[in-house]
């Protein structure tokens, strides 16, 4: 039996005290075309930078497990070690040099000089670039992808389909290379360069080298895939041969979960009940979580889920009608009247507030106090907090007063008011954050993945205070997550977003299949206005 | 933009000849519009300056002559990504303290001129690697670092001139010192080796209408045109390659396995000694250093000349340096002149000398930032279109 | 390990957390300072002298520092473009001058008005800042020595009339420096001064900084200074509360080189003249380096900060002087001075930033 090409054993990872990967095991013949799915945050991205040897690993404390190559063990250092070991990788994000050629891409950090005088004196670096040689060499790679272009146009101003192909072009030309791997290549393609691009890989795969297909996209790696890898939560949950597998057999891998769902008393609402937001054909213009045309109504005292694959938009819905990205649409809210997007100020007068999923960067001022941090924005939005002299100042008392009862009733662990905020556990920051959005008293709050980045005790604490501040202080809430099983354990009910659109909103005790086909685009329950 | 230029040839037979220059003259001018508006000024200048035809032509090449491998050394760390070089006032540093110990040893003429060459390579490279090391961990901000750096090495600099000079680095010509204690005198006298380089070869020129000739140091500029020819071939091998790679991209860089920091550091090191070679050059023609001042000008000056022929802090070439000494020290020998006779007092001339120095230098730092800002929003716009789907 | 090593391990380790939490930069500072002192106190120095000189220039570089607050707090970095409110000060002291007014009243002329042509100035500077973002500190240093340049045309065509201000001879123009007698000279520095064991204690100019840190405490403290602080903190979290990123780096620039202009003049009177033409090139440098020396960043920044780091880089110019003139020579305090300064600001530099920036 032949060593696999490549084999991945017992890799774990840790930043800063969160583990990443857990475990991990991955093997991927000669030749064989290996798919690799999970969503945002399963640990697909940290897998292969440690593969890559990427520097981000090292300085973060490295990793555990082994690489074997071909059999052999083999140690990844630095992209540099990668190369030399025949794994190539087209990243997510583009690594091309726009202000020099398509042959100069190509050939980067692996140029041919032609030696002289000089060079042979003070060493190869000093040698004249040959690009006589280096054009036929890029040529013979852009005919292995099947682009047509001249290889010596410079990379600016290029589709950005070919952009995808000129990087794989680029490890196509190493001739050593026996693994490429490829981070969400078709995200950026049209359907007929997506098809190419898979013809491609089939081709290559023939001719003997292994590919690592990382992709979103579930009927597009059936297709090409022989098999198939699920990463959920850092841990491998699934691993079969591509004709095992189906797309609501991959979705329920990747968002399933066991977990007990509380019982909990749920609310029924009536069919025409006055909602306290309506979303009218919302667009948001977030990178990676586009929103492109959403509607929905939201009764008022319910908490509702929002989930959805990473990418299709259910993060942008709050972050648009809050004002902190590009927006249109219609937003409107009972008791208020239409909201106007694009201004941040607009959406917390009208009586909603957001905890934002990004709470180191936008949620907290992380070298302030704890007292700072709850009172600020109600205070610059709205207010609060200031005293009348000749002109507004911070009254210190009513700050310190406020901060000691939010302290008390969120039970936030700390040394007092006084603290800084970065000192706190993500579990108490996070409070924190809660405690920032009760203090401007809205009818209506947003929530972004509530839990990320805390410890498994404090999630529950979390997401029973947000049940709290509902039942007993009537609060609307409005949940965003990734996690299913979060948010059924809290919500009234859950919308699924794909593409940028509603699909559908099921009961809390749907099943993991429902939603796992929902998330995928499979199953489509949106009623004629229900919503 | 060439693509137009055909068009518009091909149908020249169509269009009337007036018009066709007409556009042409426009875009050249808006794409050129710097070293355009410096040159006016300079016709200006030279003409309310009133100074005869050769001594003005005689400055020039004189000053060019002395400058032009200062303002060359520029071009690499552009190149490489790390804007503009202040820094290479260490480098003139380096070919200050070669000088002190060339006249201490009392050497003369050309063997004197190539040792304090040679002997300031070693020191060049011990600043330019210390001045590497300090811009990979100030990376984004190496141009304010390189200027603060300039004058803190200026105060070290100014501290083993006065206290160690004589003391722990034994000085044997006494007329060095300042009289009746340690430290250099403020101006040292390298008359042994003036002219060492410029008078190699020289040749007087006649201009008709005019009595006296104008001279060229032809040595002095075939080693200009080494440096140009130096430069052009160095950014077309591989370690070029390395310099234009980590310019664009130090990301990109680093996950194609090149060493980011190293190839920084090789740059910076070739800029400074190229500028101490051009400090040497510089003083060589002067004939006298001025021991506390001579190089602390010395960034800031070139700097003005490279952006002034039209440079940017993303892009210099070789032609664009000599053009913009050329015009920048046109500017500083008629402004004095031309400011006394038009407005009455050379010191008027002087100012706005000065004010011309460093405006441009702060108008092409802004421009720069302003642009970098627009092209990291357009980037990110283009990202934007990537990633929704 | 006998318990000896343990103890002097333990005692090692709290110096090293002590040094650390007080900063490393600054403690480096004062050790050299108290060096300088005891080596003053040994060499039988006039302590008395060196002690007034010290509060003197503290008082009199105290607002320049102050006016690195704003827009360091406001995240446009250090005001390297002080000339800017430098200049409008001293053309508001020039004027008081040209109008003949004397005493208090030409202090407080001059600073009204240097002030409110600060702000007009800070305002279309803080226009240039937004438009350059993440290059403020290079463009500020260049623009800076272009106003200098500029302002010392301005110095040599102004139709000033004043017989101590323009040139003896009747050349065009004012005069390099220009002497206070007479006008405002240290009417700070002697008001309600007093003598104790010989050592001068300028209360009026002391009095004087601890009104103007007063101000900017309040400041700080109003919901503009907080909004400020906000949008320098975290200019996301600042969008979030609904808050114009441009408009406060603007308002930063303003109080900034208002602070500048009122700054100079007290520090003209202190001097006892009027510096113009080439004078204010290096001025905003020496700013920069005391408020970093004083434990601020590029990003933080508190009034403690600035009187912390203007007391210390002041005294060691002071005491260095004497020092260095008996042991070594002179000019070595010039050289400490510019070796500190700019070493100080070198090291900010290198620190990469808490939590935001590259």
């Amino acid at each position: 039996m032949e060593a696999p090409r490549l084999e991945m054993r017992d890799i774990s990872k840790e930043y800063f005290g969160n583990k990443v990967l857990r475990s991990v095991n991955l093997s991927v013949a000669p030749g064989e075309i290996h798919g690799l799915v999970g969503e945002n945050g399963a640990g697909k991205s940290t897998l292969m930078n440690i593969l890559f040897g990427m520097p981000v690993i090292r300085n973060t404390g490295g990793f555990e497990g082994r690489i074997f190559i071909d059999g052999e063990p083999v140690e990844v250092n630095s992209p540099y070690d990668a190369l030399e070991l025949g794994i190539g990788m087209v990243h997510q994000e583009f690594m091309l040099l726009p202000g020099l050629t398509i042959t100069e891409n190509i050939k980067i950090n692996r140029e041919i000089v032609k030696d002289n005088l000089l060079s042979k004196m003070l060493g190869k670096k000093l040698g004249i670039l040959d690009f006589e040689r280096m054009r036929k060499d890029a040529r013979k790679a852009l005919d292995r992808v099947e682009l047509n272009i001249d290889e010596m146009l410079p990379v600016l101003g290029l589709p950005v389909g070919f952009m995808q192909f000129i990087e794989i072009a680029r490890e196509l030309d190493k001739d050593s290379l026996r693994l490429l791997i490829l981070d969400e290549p078709t995200a950026v393609l049209t359907e007929k360069d997506a098809e190419t691009l898979i013809e491609v890989m089939k081709k290559l795969s023939r001719e003997g080298i292994s590919i690592l297909f990382i992709t979103h996209r579930l009927n597009e790696v059936l297709r090409v895939a022989d098999n198939i890898t699920v990463l959920r939560d850092g841990e491998v949950v699934g691993k079969l041969p591509s004709s095992e597998a189906t797309i609501e057999v991959l979705a329920e891998l990747m968002v399933g979960r066991k977990v007990d769902i509380s019982a909990r008393a749920r609310r029924g609402f009536e069919e025409d009940a006055k909602p306290i937001l309506t979303i009218k054909d919302l667009h948001v213009d977030m990178p990676g979580e586009r929103v492109s045309g959403l509607s929905l109504n939201v009764q008022e005292g319910e908490i509702l889920g929002i989930g959805g694959l990473a990418g299709h938009g259910k993060i942008g819905i709050a972050n648009g009608i809050m004002g902190l990205y590009p927006a249109r649409g219609y937003v409107h809210v009972a008791n208020y009247g239409e909201v106007e997007l694009n201004s941040p100020l607009s959406a917390l007068s009208s009586g909603m507030a957001f905890v934002s999923e990004d709470r180191r960067g936008m949620g907290l001022l992380l070298d302030e106090t704890i007292e700072l941090n709850i009172a600020v924005q109600a205070l610059l939005s709205r207010g609060k907090f200031l005293k009348k002299y000749l002109f507004n100042m911070i009254d210190r008392e009513s700050i310190r007063k406020h901060a000691l009862k939010m302290i008390k009733d969120l039970d936030i662990r700390c040394t007092g008011p006084n603290q800084i905020v970065r000192r706190l556990s993500g579990g108490n920051q996070q409070k924190v954050c809660i405690a920032k959005a009760l203090t401007l008293e809205p009818s209506i709050l947003f929530v972004s993945e509530p839990t990320r980045g805390i410890d498994v005790g404090a999630k529950k604490i979390v997401l029973d205070l947000l049940l709290q501040l509902n039942q007993e202080l009537g609060v609307t809430i409005i949940m965003t997550s990734s996690e299913l099983a979060e948010l059924r354990s809290i919500c009234d009910r859950i919308a699924i977003i794909y593409r940028g659109r509603l699909q559908g909103i099921l009961p809390v005790d749907a099943s993991d299949k429902e939603f796992g086909l929902m998330m995928a685009g499979e199953l489509s329950a949106v009623k004629e206005g229900v919503f | 933009m060439a693509k137009d230029e055909k068009v518009l040839s091909s149908t020249s037979n169509n269009m009337h000849e007036s018009q066709k220059n007409q556009f042409e003259l426009k875009w050249f001018l808006r794409k050129n519009i710097v070293p355009v508006f410096f040159f006016v000024l300079c016709v200006i200048g030279g003409y309310y300056s009133g100074l005869p035809l050769p001594f003005l032509l005689n400055e020039i090449i004189t000053r060019m002559a002395r400058n032009s491998f200062l303002v060359i050394s520029l071009i690499i760390p552009v190149l490489a990504g790390m804007g503009l070089n202040f820094g290479i006032v260490l480098g003139a540093m380096a070919g200050q303290f070669a000088y002190v110990a060339t006249v201490n040893w009392q050497m003369a003429g050309l063997t004197g001129f190539t040792t304090t060459a040679l002997l300031s390579i070693p020191l060049a490279i011990l600043f330019g690697w210390l001045t590497g090391i300090l811009f990979n961990h100030t990376k984004g901000k190496e141009m304010i670092t390189g200027i603060i750096l300039g004058f803190f090495a200026n105060g070290i600099y100014q501290l083993i001139c006065l206290y160690f000079m004589g003391n722990i680095i034994p000085i044997k010509v006494p007329s060095m010192l300042i009289p009746g204690s340690i430290g250099l005198r403020n101006t040292l006298d390298i008359k042994p080796m003036q002219y060492a380089l410029d008078n190699l070869l020289k040749i007087q020129v006649k201009i008709p209408g005019h009595v006296f000739p104008v001279s060229i140091p032809v040595a002095t500029f075939l080693a200009i045109l080494a440096l140009c020819l130096f430069t052009h071939y160095i950014v077309k091998t591989k370690l070029g390659q390395e310099f234009r790679i980590v310019g664009q991209d130090m990301h990109v860089a680093e996950a194609s396995g090149i060493n980011v920091d190293r190839v920084r550091i090789i740059a910076v090191i070739l800029s400074t000694i190229l500028a101490g070679l051009g400090q040497v050059i510089f003083l060589q023609n002067l004939g006298n250093i001025n021991t506390y001042g001579s190089h602390v000008q010395v960034g800031t000056f070139a700097v003005a000349a490279i952006l002034i022929g039209g440079a940017s802090v993303k892009k210099a070439t070789v032609g664009q340096a000599l053009l913009g000494t050329l015009l920048f020290h046109t500017l500083f020998i008629v402004s004095p002149l031309a400011g006394k006779n038009l407005v009455g007092d050379a010191m008027i001339g002087e100012y706005f000398r000065v004010f011309v120095t460093y405006g441009v230098i702060g108008v092409a730092l802004a421009l720069h930032a302003w642009q970098s800002l627009q092209e990291q929003r357009r980037i990110a716009l283009l990202k934007a279109d990537i990633s929704g789907e | 390990m006998t318990s000896g090593d343990f103890n002097e391990h333990s005692l090692w380790q709290r110096i090293k957390e002590g040094v650390a939490s007080f900063g490393v930069a600054r403690s480096i500072i004062l050790l050299f300072l108290i060096i300088l002192l005891i080596a003053a106190l040994i060499l039988d120095l006039p302590m008395d002298q060196i002690l007034s000189s010290m509060l003197s220039r503290f008082g009199m570089n105290g607002i320049l520092v102050l006016a690195m607050i704003p827009t360091i707090r406001s995240g446009t970095g250090p005001n390297f473009g002080l000339p800017l409110g430098i200049s409008c000060g001293l053309i508001a002291a020039v004027l008081s001058i040209e109008l003949d007014l004397r005493g208090f009243q030409a202090l407080f002329f001059a600073v009204g008005l240097g002030g409110a042509l600060g702000a007009i100035a800070g305002y279309l500077y803080g226009l240039l800042l937004n438009k350059v973002k993440g290059q403020e500190m290079t463009v500020g240093t260049y623009f800076g020595f272009s106003i200098v340049s500029l302002m010392c045309i301005f110095w040599f065509l102004a139709p000033f009339k004043s017989p101590e201000m323009i040139w003896p001879y009747g050349g065009s123009g004012l005069r390099v420096t220009i002497a206070l007698e007479g006008r405002f000279d240290k009417v700070l520095n002697n008001f309600l001064a007093f003598d104790v064991f010989g050592v001068t204690i300028p209360t009026g100019l002391l009095l004087f900084y601890g009104a103007f840190c007063l101000i900017v405490w309040l400041f700080m403290h109003s919901k503009t200074g907080v909004a400020l602080s906000t949008v320098g903190e975290s200019p996301r979290f600042a969008e979030s509360c609904g808050l114009s990123i441009d408009r406060y780096r603007t308002i930063g620039s303003v109080v900034s080189q208002a602070l500048g202009a009122v700054g100079i003049i007290v520090y003209a009177q202190t001097f006892g003249f009027l510096q113009l033409y080439m004078a204010p090139l290096f001025m905003a440098f020496f700013a920069v380096a005391s408020i970093l020396i004083g434990g601020a960043t590029l990003n933080r920044a508190t009034i403690w900060h600035a009187t912390v780091g203007c007391f210390l880089f002041q005294s060691i110019l002071v005491v260095s002087m004497p020092v260095a003139n008996l042991i070594i020579s002179e000019n070595l305090a010039e050289v400490a001075r510019i070796i500190i300064s700019n070493g100080i600001i070198l090291y900010a530099l290198t620190r990469r930033e808490i939590g935001g920036g590259a």
